[in-house]
């Protein structure tokens, strides 16, 4: 803490980093996630430069849009808070109204120009305004807080649910769990959420998941028992993970991908094309990337000075975990298939630049500390 | 509402709070990932076999690949059935954006009607996705070269060149070689219960008459692999592995297309069939059954209205006459009831009956005619066959009765397989006692016996019978199966398949056999030999025995005349013969169904046969009349009896 201290108090040693505002280990695993992401797709997309120019530039726009968010203060992020999270809430009822049907589901809100997820607010709003709403008390939070809580989460994961979306709704909800949790929310009250969810569970599948919501889950279950239709998915990606072995086929080698047997190779599916051609060590290797970051998002939350901040910064890292944990889980096998990509690697998506919103907001904790600001 | 600002807050303790939750969400994290790692470890290292194998069956398609079917050739080396390269015009519709465009467009380029559209549609719904479907069959050189021009304008449309079988003298040996055509289910069924089945996996055709089905394994060959990477379109990326196929064995026949073609000539246009058999081996040199037909017809698919043409033609073009021909032997057979009279004593060389024209049985009313009005006068066996004198025949079959007639015709090869390379082969019928009481449930009587005696009564031969029968007289009992394969090529060398034979007859007296043999030598050189005529002046020595078959019984009075007969139950006409007579080389056995006399119109066309195989041959002047072997002439001896 000294030694922090010191660097912090000295302007003159501060790295061009800090003077940006970057944290520079953060933003050295998410550098490398993303050149891991870019040799992945260059073979997953049958080495189209098209695919590569095309993340280059969204990656581009992330990281700027990460720059830019981690120049705010968080105090900032504090006093935003609330309104950023009413914006959404208001934009999820005007999805509902006005929305755009993409895919099946209404997820769309069309703004003349461009289109937009709503949704995609609300993976910070909610862990924000959960952050916002818990720090202004005593930690550990009194019940009645927490369940107030609960109802800041579960306004908007109802409303992204019924679009439908599912995976997204499960993600935001956990976002904003986190953050009680990390606030301190008690055991015996987890316990109790816990059993609770085992009573919803049988409500949930009867009467709020839609047909294709319950076929994922049984297709998870037994993938075999529909190899052609539901279950292809599931199947060819255990077959190209499976084939891979412990060192892989090479890059630029894996049957399954390059021979098209597997579905979505460049987005959702591309841990499936990662683990055919690096094997088993090179997953090792991936994981220990993840790891790394999520270990520095933990640290920059323990450093953070305020409660919100680092409720926020560990609800941000912890939820980024929870996609790799969901995408790696769902390719591999063992959950069922929920639309949610490797973060940082999968092709595309409004996804990356809230991704990198967040670790902005991230580095916007690491690196401006209130008291120690001019 | 209490402000949160006034709330005096201990931010040591909120951290340690905050820390002890972050360790416990670390060691959460931590236990995710142990638990995604040991999945992966799972799938990746202990199951790595397992879904490498799986990953390899996704890739690699095994595609069979069709050996090429043997050649088959003449005994000269001439080619007679061939591999022609055909182009068909082959459409994945799959990969076609606009189907009824682009065949609109063919259509005009191909000039393709509407009909072939139609079963191209059929085609299609039969059809597995992604596999060609073909618009047109054998295109023309010029069609390819006109849709090689313009095939960038459609995609998913290619020429494709295959293999297929081609006859190049049609008609002439229709009957001798059969043909392939397009595998069917039944065909399919049987090469499955014959195990075959992954054999013919990429093979189109297969032998449906004829020596390419007889010898289907030896022309077939043994399948190929070719290994290949497909992606999950089932579109192969590139070949992995070829294991070639081996190519059917290229044959070789006995036939010799030369005199094949002159039986084609000689016959043209009229219902019959010629048998031509090497005397040494029982090898089929020719063998033409007339009409014939275009076997190349039915290598593409022959035509309903083309094939329901031979199925009902009146002149059964589809028969092979040579082996599944019925006919009633006659004349022809009287060397081989002389012999069996001679070997079984019933007669000696020496016996003479008098021959007036009739012969009676005691208390039978019948009369039995001969075909000379007013008979032969005395004859002995020699000049019996010589002038095919009927009565001689009817008293001998009555001497030796049926039951010895049937045993020794059946040695002889009538009523039974020869077992020629074909599976068209009747073995027609051999009068028994037996048979007719399966037959008809009838006892055999004394009458039945009479007319076996000169080849009629229920007695039917096939030809190919006929020719066998004599190629055993002519080697004293020793007994050839014709046999249509020569040998098969090895590399280029051809190794001869060899003669195959039956249990020799026994021979009780070899004079017995050289006395018939010299009497069909009479039949040919002597003054009163029935064949006489047709024969003189030639260069070689033949020897044979002409028949005029019976198709209608005559009533008992009534005289036959061919003019008020129908002209399908006209007299069918025959001539065996063996040559040259000092060491036969060729056995010949002609029909010619409906002609009349046997010695005027088959034993001609016999003599054509054997010009043409002994065109090249110098014979030297022809030499005199051989003097009878057996005593004198019958007729010097004649008036003693009169005493």
């Amino acid at each position: 803490m000294n030694m922090m201290l010191r660097t912090k108090l000295d302007p003159n040693k501060r790295s061009i980093l800090n003077r940006i505002h970057c944290d520079g280990p953060l933003l050295l695993g998410l550098l490398v996630l993303m050149a891991v992401g870019l040799i992945t797709i260059y073979s997953a997309g049958g080495q189209d430069w098209q695919l590569i120019d095309r993340q280059l530039i969204r990656l581009g726009l992330a990281l700027a849009v990460m720059l830019v968010v981690a120049q705010i203060p968080p105090l900032a992020y504090q006093k935003l808070s609330i309104y950023l999270y009413l914006l959404g809430v208001a934009m999820l009822v005007a999805v509902i109204v006005f929305g755009h049907v993409g895919k099946g589901a209404q997820r769309w809100l069309d703004l003349g120009i461009l289109r937009f997820q709503p949704s995609e607010i609300m993976k910070l709003a909610v862990p924000m305004m959960v952050a916002w709403y818990i720090s202004r008390f005593n930690l550990p939070p009194k019940l009645r807080h927490i369940l107030v809580g609960f109802i800041l989460v579960g306004i908007p994961t109802l409303l992204i649910a019924q679009q439908p979306d599912l995976g997204t709704s499960l993600l935001i909800a956990s976002s904003g769990i986190f953050a009680l949790f990390l606030a301190g929310m008690s055991w015996k009250f987890i316990g109790a959420i816990a059993l609770s969810v085992s009573v919803f569970s049988p409500i949930m599948w009867n009467f709020l998941m839609k047909d294709y919501q319950k076929q994922r889950v049984l297709t998870f279950l037994n993938p075999e028992s529909d190899p052609l239709g539901s279950g292809y998915h599931i199947i060819q990606s255990q077959i190209a993970i499976g084939s891979g072995g412990a060192d892989g086929k090479g890059w630029l080698q894996g049957t399954q991908s390059q021979l098209e047997f597997l579905p979505e190779r460049h987005t959702d599916f591309i841990f499936a094309v990662f683990s055919e051609e690096f094997g088993f060590w090179g997953v090792v290797g991936l994981l220990a990337i993840y790891t790394f970051i999520v270990i520095r998002g933990m640290i920059i939350a323990n450093r953070a000075q305020d409660a919100f901040s680092k409720i926020l910064a560990g609800s941000i890292t912890l939820t980024f975990f929870v996609y790799v944990f969901v995408n790696m889980g769902m390719v591999s096998g063992i959950l069922p298939v929920v639309g949610v990509p490797l973060p940082l690697v999968s092709y595309g998506g409004t996804s990356m630049v809230t991704l990198l919103a967040g670790f902005g907001i991230l580095m916007a904790i690491a690196t401006q500390k209130r008291l120690l600001s001019r | 509402m209490a402000r949160p600002r006034v709330t005096i807050k201990d931010h040591t303790a909120e951290a340690n709070l905050f820390a002890r939750r972050t360790v416990i969400a670390m060691l959460a994290i931590f236990m995710m990932i142990a638990m995604v790692l040991s999945n992966l470890y799972y799938l990746q290292i202990t199951r790595f076999a397992d879904y490498q194998t799986r990953s390899n069956d996704n890739r690699i398609k095994i595609l069979p690949v069709a050996p090429n079917r043997g050649l088959i050739y003449d005994r000269n080396g001439i080619l007679l059935a061939e591999n022609r390269p055909v182009f068909n015009l082959e459409v994945i519709p799959e990969k076609v954006k606009n189907l009824e465009k682009t065949l609109g467009l063919l259509s005009i380029l191909l000039d393709i009607d509407e009909d072939e559209v139609t079963d191209f549609y059929r085609e299609i719904k039969r059809n597995r996705r992604f596999k060609p479907v073909s618009l047109r069959k054998r295109l023309t050189p010029e069609e390819v070269a006109l849709f090689s021009a313009n095939q960038h304008k459609f995609p998913g449309v290619s020429v494709e060149a295959r293999l297929t079988r081609y006859y190049p003298y049609g008609k002439t040996l229709t009957h001798v070689l059969g043909y392939v055509s397009k595998i069917n289910k039944k065909d399919l069924q049987k090469l499955s219960e014959a195990g075959l089945e992954a054999n013919y996996a990429a093979t189109h055709d297969i032998g449906k008459l004829g020596v390419e089905k007889y010898h289907e394994d030896i022309l077939h060959g043994q399948v190929g692999y070719q290994e290949v990477e497909v992606n999950n379109q089932g579109r192969i990326i590139r070949t992995l592995n070829f294991n070639p196929p081996v190519p059917g064995q290229d044959i070789v026949l006995n036939i010799d297309l030369k005199l094949q073609q002159q039986a084609q000539k000689i016959m043209d246009g009229d219902k019959g069939t010629i048998v031509m058999l090497d005397s040494q081996n029982g090898g089929v040199l020719a063998m033409y059954s007339s009409p014939s037909y275009d076997p190349n017809l039915f290598v593409h698919g022959i035509s309903s209205k083309n094939y329901n043409a031979l199925l009902n033609s009146k002149a059964r073009p589809l028969i092979n006459r040579a082996t599944q021909g019925q006919y009633p032997p006659a004349s022809t057979v009287k060397p081989h009831l002389a012999l069996v009279g001679l070997e079984e004593h019933v007669v000696t060389p020496e016996t003479r009956i008098f021959d007036n024209g009739k012969y009676r049985l005691k208390n039978v009313e019948h009369v039995w005619r001969d075909w000379k009005t007013w008979g032969h006068g005395w004859v002995d066996v020699t000049s019996a066959i010589e002038q095919s004198c009927d009565i001689y025949f009817y008293d001998l079959a009555y001497r030796l009765g049926i039951d010895k007639i049937s045993d020794h015709m059946f040695e002889f090869g009538f009523g039974d397989y020869t077992g020629i390379d074909l599976h068209e082969e009747s073995d027609a019928n051999m009068p028994s006692r037996g048979w007719k009481r399966a037959r008809f449930n009838q006892p055999w009587y004394i009458g039945d016996t009479i007319p076996v005696g000169i080849g009629q009564s229920y007695w039917t031969a096939t030809p190919i019978q006929l020719a066998q029968s004599i190629t055993t007289l002519v080697n004293h009992g020793r007994r050839f199966i014709p046999q249509i394969i020569r040998g098969r090529y090895v590399g280029d060398e051809i190794v001869l398949d060899g003669s195959k034979e039956r249990r020799p007859l026994d021979v009780k007296d070899i004079k017995n056999w050289d006395l018939v043999l010299d009497a069909m030598y009479g039949v040919v050189n002597r003054k009163n030999g029935t064949a006489r005529k047709a024969f003189v002046d030639t260069p070689y020595v033949s020897a044979g025995k002409s028949g005029t078959a019976q198709l209608v019984a005559i009533a008992q009075d009534a005289k036959y005349d061919a003019d008020s007969l129908a002209a399908n139950l006209r007299d069918n006409a025959m001539y065996v013969a063996f040559a040259p007579y000092e060491k036969p080389e060729i056995s010949i056995a002609v029909v010619l169904e409906n002609a009349g006399g046997g010695s005027s119109q088959a034993a001609p066309i016999a003599k054509q046969m054997m010009d043409e195989y002994f065109a090249d041959r110098d014979f030297g002047p022809r030499p005199d009349v051989k003097e009878r072997e057996i005593s004198k002439d019958v007729a010097k001896n004649a008036p003693s009896h009169n005493h």
